[in-house]
């Protein structure tokens, strides 16, 4: 369980993240959703003591992580950054194995190996492992950032936007490896998702952020309510329930008539 | 595989080094003078191995640092500073001043000052830039100029003849160094070495960035203080014992990453440093017994780390 209690964030005049308290709850996924610029990854930053806030206190099972050794932590949570590049020989085997730092200091035994081995697996990187970073595609890349945030094994894992430049094969091979690590192991998963109904589909819970400040954190069903995420995006979206789950179907509705043209188009032809 | 590729390149540089320093104390030895000569000449190549590895490794760590290939300490300015310290001494005490004629003293006197300039230059430049390359570039050649102007200045004020005396500092040398700053020096190189390889792990992690450093455990911020104050020491008693070579550490540390291709800074420290103690044995042989010491080390060391240095930039630029 991680208890944010009252995180603020000033970057010059502006509060970017504005008096935050939250809870996450163990042994779930967490998303965070909201517009660009609306501050998630500042604060999943400061959950993870990458930066440091201007005012409240995180707490991680009761005990502030600021007053944590930081390599205590790094055996507790992990987080991965929305965008991670590297300017440097190495290969993809090398940098997952950073993962397994935290209790290896860089000498890496047999179990050490078969949990890179694992995290390799998980996300299909068999083909590339001897490969340098710099030579992988951008969706390569992210999942190889991935498998060493996984290689960390952590109890607590933070993902800023891990489907960046996934295809949908992978996208949703990865939200269900997360479900799995819940499932299986009881890791705790907080990502930062753009894609909503991704969120809806594999969250327990979702956290919708606007302005620096949290609209509305709870059940993944009770945040996906037409009102709710309408005000959050200023834009239309109908929900339906498909296969059992509430898929947002979001379009413009205001009329521009080069595109509505094309879409009437479409439709007429079709018929 | 590219380990054992690498582990192999160790060996061949090992013996390459080993090869060229025997030549270099061996070549025409004369019997005759034997109890003089065989001594300088051990002198010399154990000087030369302090101030490779004190710039070889100060200067892998400050790019790891700083997360680029371009800058070194000395570029940052250092050298400046140092040329700076000398012709004040000379200014304002004349060439028979014993800060420059007793090299104990004045061995003391830069190392301090030096060390005490980068501290706070360091200390000042990341809490402001956040290690942004360009941004450094700019101070460093700011600082440099800076510096360079004041000398010049003041050396037009001095006296003809202490400005000739003034002449010999600016160039670095391996002529006649003092002994016993010789083992101080490999004293205080030692010491940082031992510090440094006993944690070379965490330079690989530092080389991720200061994110993924501080997501694996390290404790960033106080490691980076460390190290700078190692850089610190390590470059400041090099050049206040041989002088300035300003484009060693970029020459040798480029040369390594090219040669070794690998993040690791296993490879990376031995590497660079082996080049750095053969480029300055080549460089002296160059100077003792092609140009009759008619060149300076430094400037031949300086002209094939600048052309270097140039070639970089190109490169850079255009990715
Ligand atoms: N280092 C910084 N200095 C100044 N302003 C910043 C800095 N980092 C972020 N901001 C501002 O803080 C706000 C929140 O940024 P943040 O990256 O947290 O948004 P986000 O919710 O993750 O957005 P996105 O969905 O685009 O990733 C933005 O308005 C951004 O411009
Ligand atoms: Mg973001």
């Amino acid at each position: 369980m991680i208890d944010l209690k009252g995180i603020s964030k000033i970057y010059g005049q502006k509060k970017v993240v504005n008096d935050v308290s939250v809870s996450i709850a163990k042994g779930k996924v967490t998303s965070f959703i909201g517009p660009n610029g609306a501050g998630k990854s500042t604060l999943l930053s400061m959950v993870t003591r990458l930066l440091d806030q201007d005012s409240g206190d995180v707490l991680l099972e009761g005990e502030n992580i600021l007053q944590s050794p930081s390599d205590k932590l790094a055996k507790k949570i992990a987080i991965l950054k929305q965008s991670n590049n590297l300017d440097l020989k190495i290969t993809v085997r090398e940098l997952i194995s950073f993962g397994r730092f935290p209790y290896t200091k860089g000498r890496l035994n047999d179990k050490d190996h078969e949990i890179i081995n694992e995290a390799i697996r998980y996300m299909e990187l068999e083909d590339f492992e001897d490969r340098y970073i710099d030579e992988l595609s951008g969706g390569q890349r992210q999942r190889v950032y991935i498998a060493m945030t996984i290689a960390q094994d952590t109890e607590y894992i933070f993902l800023d936007e891990p489907l960046n430049n996934l295809d949908m094969k992978h996208s949703v091979q990865i939200m269900q490896i997360l479900r799995r690590l819940v499932r299986e192991r009881n890791k705790t998963i907080i990502i930062v998702i753009h894609d909503i109904n991704f969120a809806s589909c594999y969250s327990d819970n979702i956290v919708a952020m606007k302005d620096g400040e949290v609209v509305i954190s709870g059940k993944k069903d009770d945040v996906i309510q037409k009102q709710i995420l309408e005000d959050i995006y200023e834009m239309d979206i109908n929900i339906e329930c498909i296969y059992g789950q509430q898929i947002c179907v979001y379009f413009d509705e205001h009329k521009d008539a080069s595109v509505d043209d094309f879409i009437e188009d479409q439709v007429h032809l079709r018929v | 595989m590219l380990d054992r590729k690498n582990n192999r390149l160790l060996i061949v540089l090992s013996i390459l080094t080993l090869v060229i320093g025997g030549c270099y104390i061996l070549y025409q030895l004369n019997f005759d003078i034997l109890f003089y000569q065989l001594p300088s000449r051990l002198n010399r190549v154990v000087t030369m191995i302090i101030v490779g590895t004190a710039i070889a490794i100060s200067t892998v760590i400050f790019q790891t640092i700083t997360r680029n290939r371009i800058l070194t300490p000395s570029i940052m300015g250092l050298d400046s500073v140092y040329l700076f310290i000398q012709t004040v001494i000379v200014f304002i005490g004349g060439a028979q001043s014993i800060l420059l004629m007793n090299d104990f003293v004045n061995y003391i006197a830069s190392m301090l000052i030096l060390v005490l300039f980068t501290v706070l230059v360091f200390r000042y430049l990341f809490k402001f830039t956040g290690s942004h390359v360009f941004l450094l570039l700019l101070i460093g050649i700011i600082l440099g100029t800076f510096f360079s102007s004041l000398s010049s200045f003041m050396q037009m004020l001095i006296n003809p003849d202490d400005f000739l005396i003034l002449q010999s500092s600016m160039f670095a040398s391996f002529n006649a160094i003092n002994e016993s700053l010789i083992w101080i020096t490999g004293g205080v190189v030692l010491l940082m070495l031992v510090i440094v390889l006993k944690d070379f792990h965490s330079l690989d992690v530092i080389a991720l960035g200061r994110d993924h450093a501080v997501n694996l455990g390290v404790n960033y911020d106080r490691k980076i203080s460390q190290l700078l104050l190692i850089i610190a020491v390590l470059v400041s008693v090099a050049t206040a014992l041989v002088g300035p070579i300003m484009f060693l550490g970029l020459l040798v540390v480029n040369l390594a990453h090219e040669m070794f291709r690998t993040f690791k800074h296993r490879y990376l420290l031995i590497g660079s440093t082996l080049i750095a103690v053969i480029t300055l044995l080549l460089g002296q042989m160059l100077t003792q017994y092609v140009f009759k010491q008619a060149v300076e080390i430094s400037v031949i060391i300086n002209l094939a780390g600048g052309i270097y240095f140039i070639i970089l930039m190109l490169k850079e630029s255009r990715r």
